[in-house]
């Protein structure tokens, strides 16, 4: 890690890479932000935004049952009922006629309501109100080891899942056509995406997640024309909205996860412009 | 490619085939076999559970029963290619996915946002200037008129070379001449490679012009054989007899 943080310095000529939380903070900006351009051009593919929303949001209740069992980090028991969460929703959505809105919506509700319940008992909420807001400040040496990690198995699985994931998202029957297994796909993009989102609570807080994953693929979508340049614009996107909004942040004592979201939302209003001219 | 000219894929049986919603039967009791080198075309009102089948034909949908596939030895064979040709795609318009990603998509497990390699690229450009539709390469999908959709579609569901082509007829957004066209194609592929073509369709019209057999449903098989043999049932007037003389005039329209 140090040598890690001995190369920032060299390379970097600002004063905020002088603070130890800070290259915390951008190393983590720099491994998540791509990863969430990437998985938002699917998300917003396959009309899931409610759907990611309320997966940021069950992170409270991941964060309450880490607490009472003690955990050290809660990144794993966010992440572990995360994905409960996610494969949770998918499968009542599959076996009722009820709507696919209503559904995220009651699952979304129950689990801010638990965490909250269970985080409130003995009036300690606020202890946990960074997590709404995110806080870089907790970003720890060990936290950027486990993202590096899930990262990686992340990137292996979307190399893999892609293109099945792109047929299915265009007409299942088709995807179905080509031998594609369309449930097993939806449930290892279902826990990508929550492996994704749980790991970047800590420092971009269960407000505004779910922006960061839609906005950049969104703003894309106003400007490109194929796959690769929304894959490739996306990512971009998010990773300069991303290095951008942290050290704006740092300068004018804002939340960096807000601040990321704000840059990202002028670049989609931007691009919007340019596609309605 | 496997190409039937010496018909790998000789017959499909369907045998008892149900699709049940919780307890209650959708289609039941379907009995049908349909061959190589013909077109069978499945008709029924709306809701007599033709895309339902489809859906089991495809395994998208659970189904009790049996589907097997018979090679021309009658030997039972496991493997088997299908086509699908959707009705419509029911995505965002704003998606941005070239024909080519797409294409692309359905027959490489490369992602295609690492771009689509050269040879790939001019195999898909040689398909699709076989249906004409060699300009649309670098379009995307929602750029296309219903037509050119449907050509797109047809292009893509022949690679692999299926041993079964299912086609679900646009009920809209094509015009007579597309519909005309796509039909066309569609014979020429069934004779030019003797593969089996199952159609939903709509139009008796077009049905009494191009099928060589008709599968009539409602919710089970009610009336199957040639076309003259089906419009002949009680089944298919009580369905479909107020249309059969305005279809006999269009049939002999084209």
């Amino acid at each position: 890690m140090q040598t890690i943080y001995n190369i920032m310095e060299a390379i970097i000529p600002f004063s905020f890479i002088k603070f130890d939380f800070m290259k915390n903070a951008l190393l983590a900006t720099i491994l998540l932000t791509p990863l969430f351009g990437m998985l938002g051009t699917m998300a917003v593919n396959n009309k899931m935004a409610f759907f990611s929303d309320a997966l940021g949001h069950s992170a409270l209740t991941g964060i309450a049952i880490g607490v009472i069992l003690g955990t050290k980090n809660v990144i794993i028991s966010m992440i572990i009922f995360g994905i409960i969460f996610g494969l949770a929703i998918r499968k009542v959505k599959s076996n009722t006629k009820t709507s696919s809105d209503t559904v995220i919506s009651v699952f979304s509700s129950t689990s801010i309501a638990l965490g909250i319940v269970i985080l409130s008992k003995s009036g300690g909420f606020a202890k946990y109100s960074s997590y709404l807001i995110g806080d870089i400040l907790t970003i720890s040496p060990a936290d950027i080891k486990i993202m590096a990690i899930f990262l990686i198995v992340v990137y292996v699985i979307w190399y893999f899942i892609y293109n099945q994931l792109l047929l299915l998202s265009i007409n299942p029957s088709l995807s179905a056509s080509r031998g594609i297994r369309n449930a097993l796909i939806e449930n290892i993009f279902v826990v990508t995406i929550a492996i994704a989102v749980m790991i970047s609570i800590k420092q971009i807080g269960i407000l505004t997640i779910n922006s960061l994953l839609i906005l950049p693929a969104a703003a894309t979508r106003n400007i490109c024309s194929n796959s690769k340049q929304y894959h490739i614009i996306s990512t971009v996107i998010a990773l300069v909205c991303g290095i951008a909004g942290l050290v704006i942040s740092f300068y004018a004592g804002t939340a960096a996860g807000a601040t990321m979201v704000l840059i990202a939302a002028a670049v989609y209003f931007i691009t919007y412009l340019k596609s309605n001219k | 490619m496997s190409i039937h000219n010496n018909c790998g894929l000789h017959r499909v049986n369907i045998e008892n085939l149900a699709v049940y919603d919780g307890n209650k039967p959708i289609i039941s009791n379907v009995n049908m076999e349909f061959h190589c080198g013909e077109l069978t075309a499945l008709i029924g009102k709306n809701g007599s559970g033709k895309t339902t089948l489809i859906k089991a034909l495809l395994n998208e949908r659970p189904h009790t029963g049996e589907i097997k596939y018979f090679d021309n030895n009658s030997n039972q064979i496991t493997t088997h290619k299908t086509g699908y040709v959707p009705q419509q795609l029911a995505f965002d318009k704003s998606t941005p996915v070239s024909v080519l990603d797409f294409m692309a998509s359905t027959v490489t497990k490369r992602p295609v946002w690492l771009g689509v390699k050269k040879e790939l690229r001019n195999s898909i450009q040689k398909r699709l200037d076989d249906f004409n539709a060699g300009h649309l390469i670098d379009r995307t999908l929602g750029e296309l008129s219903g037509g050119e959709l449907q050509r797109v579609l047809l292009a893509t569901a022949i690679e692999p070379m299926p041993d079964l082509l299912i086609l679900d007829e646009p009920v809209s957004g094509v015009d007579i001449n597309g519909l005309d066209m796509f039909y066309k194609k569609v014979t020429e592929l069934r004779s030019k490679y003797h593969m089996a073509i199952l159609l939903v369709s709509h139009d008796i019209g077009l049905i009494k012009h191009y099928a060589d057999r008709i599968v009539l449903m409602d919710r089970t098989v009610i009336a199957q054989g040639t076309p003259d043999e089906v419009f002949q049932t009680e089944a298919f007037k009580n369905i479909f007899g107020y249309t059969l003389k305005e279809a006999e005039n269009n049939a002999d329209n084209i």
